[in-house]
């Protein structure tokens, strides 16, 4: 991967706030300069289903991510970051929210919701930049669950590749959120980025 | 990103936008008076900004009752001299063709421009038709954007082709075109077709000439005549518009890569990252095909690439132009099994095809994992999307189920004919209420169809929106012909899988304003049903009465469940139910029979989701041991 170039693949469940925080990424990166495209999944996909977006940041024309060549990936959910892992590679930063949400078909199923600790310590015997955070622990904090998209973003803005300084993600969050949100959202988004930063 | 920046925004702004959003902004800078769309993903979002745009943008702007008439009030306007747009997914064309495959011939005096959104790999739709097809069907031109500044630049370019023309211009977009998100530099807003008038939007005239809009077959013959000679005619242009352009990266390139829509951002990508000498020719304007262009870009090429979605069209067209011209060059693409016939492309898809023809060795980019994570990979639990809690599609599906089992009708003797729309998730467990789907509104004319076929019992499932745009014509044809089955309308007081947009039940129009709500209820009545009745899903036993009563009747009953969307803006949510542990006895129906994804079984125990319970209440009526209980309000 060329050194301008940077892919993030952003997953979760329909109605965490995954297309807004993907927006709000490439809205920044062009104000940075680069050239971005994204891609993302409306309509049936919702409704509690898996969603996910995909950004590609730099001299791309396509907007899906090739298999394993993920930069990042952020994870509004645990389980959905293992769905994911078919884009990531052994340097993949996979920065993920470690609160389950249980799919509504499994209590009438046989299988079974992965145990969590189990999923984070094999992620980490698996790749190198591994970083749960407990996103919704900040998005309480912060006044609101609907804060947790920030809380991630937070996080994710703190890793150590992450191409896009702190205040262009904030200035366009500002541009996409509503102003009477704004503080709460950037205190969660404040959390988030202090429980990664090293 | 506020949409009022779509109106506002200057010549040479840049904002980061959606395929869909990038549409809106060309159809106001192309000088746009009147649009009009049934909503359907991937197009949808077009629908949901003009529908808040409209009255800014000077747009009159209506969600109509299915496509066709959308395509009605589009070739209408643009006959009468107006720029119209009309925006549909794939199939929503089938319901148009009937006036879509005529409008060639009537022709337009102002810009329309069609744009249909396919939908490869089927996201959200019944099949994956290729677009393309339609417009070799009915002579129209077709334009394909890879990317949101092209759907921008097509849309301006489109309405002036298609003024120049004068026949509609197909924008044809996929999913991966309509909902890519890109940077888009904005350019100058043209002036409105028309005059001024007292309504928002400026007003066209008619100029009466039936021997050129009438296709009576004393007319007709000459109109396609008119029709053929125009594309014959402009296909020699073709070669020469800006959006088809041959992109050289080596001048002693023996490659050649042709490919149109968002396969042309997957195949560039790997062609440069696999360092490929090969060049380019990127077919934006696709029909009618630009064959000298294509003539002129392959003469001296040893081997082709057509890289494309779906159908293998283009190819077809470059096998074409070999074939004229007695040349011998390998086509590589749908035809040899280079590519898949199937599904949307990706970058890995494409280089699968290419490092096959062209026998290189791609990079081995998987790598092994522990034995513990790839457990977890292949046993983790799916995540369909499933009805929301507390929607009311889940309460009657559970009705039926209830009443059935108090008639004593086995779930398996009864036929569900299901529809297109939330409730199609009805399929999944445990509810398993839909066994046939052909299209929108196909519930009823397939109830007619099972109901003279069978002697299996026949239920229908079709929602609000969809019951107005195809319900009503297979309902009277039910009635009247004496067919005998049981049509349940869903109406939930939207269209609701698309995101919310009004539809004709309701008293408001696509432009925010009050309108005539049109009764489900007397239309049903009009139609002859011999059993016609309102229930609140929510209330489960006058529901379950009712269809037991349903179930004796002879001929076609409609049971209109009657319970609005959660979705739904200003929807108002009740105390969220909880657990009484003192009475729940683990018995599991709840979570077995119901599958409301509020309810969850945690550590043994029986648990609603606080946030997510918008108090239905329905759980509370199937436990039979008093385990649920609410707040009053």
């Amino acid at each position: 991967m060329s050194e301008n170039n940077y892919s993030i693949y952003i997953c979760g469940v329909g109605g965490q706030g995954i297309i807004k925080t993907s927006t709000i990424i490439g809205e920044a990166v062009m104000n940075e300069g680069y050239n971005v495209v994204m891609s993302e999944i409306h309509g049936m996909s919702q409704r509690g289903g898996s969603v996910s977006t995909e950004l590609k940041i730099g001299d791309f024309k396509s907007s899906i991510l090739e298999n394993h060549t993920a930069d990042m990936i952020l994870g509004f959910e645990p389980s959905e970051v293992i769905r994911g892992l078919h884009k990531a590679n052994k340097d993949t930063y996979l920065v993920f929210n470690t609160t389950p949400i249980v799919p509504a078909q499994l209590a009438s199923s046989k299988q079974s919701y992965p145990n969590v600790d189990f999923m984070i310590n094999s992620l980490k015997q698996n790749f190198n930049n591994v970083h749960p955070v407990d996103g919704n622990a900040y998005a309480k904090e912060a006044g609101s669950m609907l804060s947790l998209n920030m809380a991630l973003l937070g996080s994710a803005v703190a890793v150590k590749s992450f191409p896009i300084s702190k205040d262009l993600i904030i200035e366009a969050m500002k541009n996409n959120l509503k102003e009477k949100f704004h503080k709460m959202n950037i205190k969660a988004f404040e959390l988030g980025y202090n429980a990664v930063k090293q | 990103m506020g949409y009022e920046q779509l109106v506002n925004g200057k010549k040479g702004d840049k904002l980061f936008l959606l395929g869909n959003e990038a549409a809106v902004r060309g159809a106001i800078e192309a000088g746009l008076s009147v649009a009009a769309t049934y909503p359907g993903t991937p197009s949808s979002e077009i629908g949901n900004i003009l529908s808040v745009i409209a009255k800014d943008a000077g747009i009159y702007f209506e969600f109509s009752t299915n496509e066709k008439v959308a395509m009605e009030v589009a070739a209408t306007s643009a006959v009468s001299g107006l720029r119209s747009f009309t925006f549909m997914k794939h199939v929503g064309l089938n319901v148009a063709a009937d006036s879509f495959v005529t409008t060639g011939y009537s022709g337009v005096k102002g810009g329309m421009v069609i744009l249909v959104a396919d939908d490869p790999s089927v996201f959200s739709s019944q099949n994956e038709q290729d677009t393309r097809n339609y417009a070799r069907l009915a002579n129209i031109p077709v334009l394909e954007p890879s990317n949101p500044q092209e759907v921008k630049d097509m849309m301006v370019y489109g309405f002036n082709l298609s003024e120049e023309l004068e026949i509609p211009v197909i924008i044809r977009t996929t999913t991966r075109v309509s909902h890519m998100r890109g940077i888009v530099e904005f350019g100058d807003i043209q002036k409105q077709n028309g005059k001024e008038s007292e309504n928002h939007w400026n007003t066209g005239h008619f100029d009466k000439n039936p021997e050129a809009y009438v296709p009576v077959p004393a007319n007709s013959a000459g109109m396609h005549e008119r029709l053929v000679d125009k594309i014959d005619d402009f296909s020699k242009k073709s070669a020469k518009s800006e959006f088809n352009k041959i992109i050289t990266t080596s001048e002693n390139a023996k490659i050649g890569v042709i490919a149109s829509s968002s396969a042309f951002n997957y195949v560039y990508d790997v062609v440069n990252e696999d360092n490929i000498e090969a060049n380019f020719l990127k077919l934006g304007l696709s029909y009618p095909a630009p064959n000298d262009l294509i003539l002129d870009f392959i003469k001296d090429l040893d081997q082709i690439f057509v890289v494309e979605e779906v159908d293998p069209i283009i190819e077809r067209d470059v096998l074409l132009v070999i074939g004229l011209n007695g040349l011998s060059i390998p086509v590589h693409g749908k035809i040899d099994g280079t590519f898949p016939k199937i599904k949307e492309f990706n970058c890995d898809i494409v280089r699968k095809g290419l490092s096959k023809v062209l026998g290189y060795e791609t990079e081995k980019r998987c790598f092994a994992k522990t034995e513990d994570l790839n457990k977890i990979i292949e046993n983790l639990p799916g995540r369909a999307p499933t009805l929301c809690a507390g929607c009311s599609h889940r309460a009657t599906y559970y009705a039926v189920k209830q009443a059935l089992k108090e008639a004593k009708i086995s779930q398996d003797d009864v036929i569900f004919a299901s529809d297109i729309g939330c409730y199609t998730l009805g399929i999944n467990a445990p509810y398993r209420e839909a066994d046939y789907l052909l299209s929108m509104g196909s519930s009823i004319g397939d109830g007619c169809g099972f109901s003279v076929s069978t002697d299996q019992m026949v239920m229908s499932f079709i929602g609000d929106s969809t019951f107005f745009h195809s319900g009503v014509a297979p309902l009277i044809n039910g009635a009247h012909n004496k067919h005998k089955f049981i049509v349940t309308v869903l109406d939930n007081r939207i269209t609701a899988m698309t995101g919310g947009q009004p539809n004709p039940g309701m008293p408001i129009d696509g432009m925010g304003d009050e309108a005539p709500e049109i009764s489900i209820r007397e239309l049903a009545k009009a139609s002859k049903a011999s059993f016609v009745r309102v229930v609140n899903p929510l209330n489960l036993k006058q529901t379950v009465d009712t269809y037991k009563k349903a179930f004796e009747n002879d001929g076609v009953s409609v049971i209109i469940a009657k319970s609005p969307c959660t979705l739904i803006k200003g929807f108002h949510k009740k105390p969220p139910v909880h657990v009484n542990y003192d009475k729940c006895t683990n018995c599991d129906t709840c979570i077995n029979e119901l599958a409301c994804p509020a309810i969850s079984k945690i550590n043994d125990k029986i648990v609603v989701n606080q946030s997510m319970c918008t108090g239905c209440s329905i759980c509370m009526q199937i436990c039979q041991y008093g385990g649920f209980e609410q707040a009053q309000e």
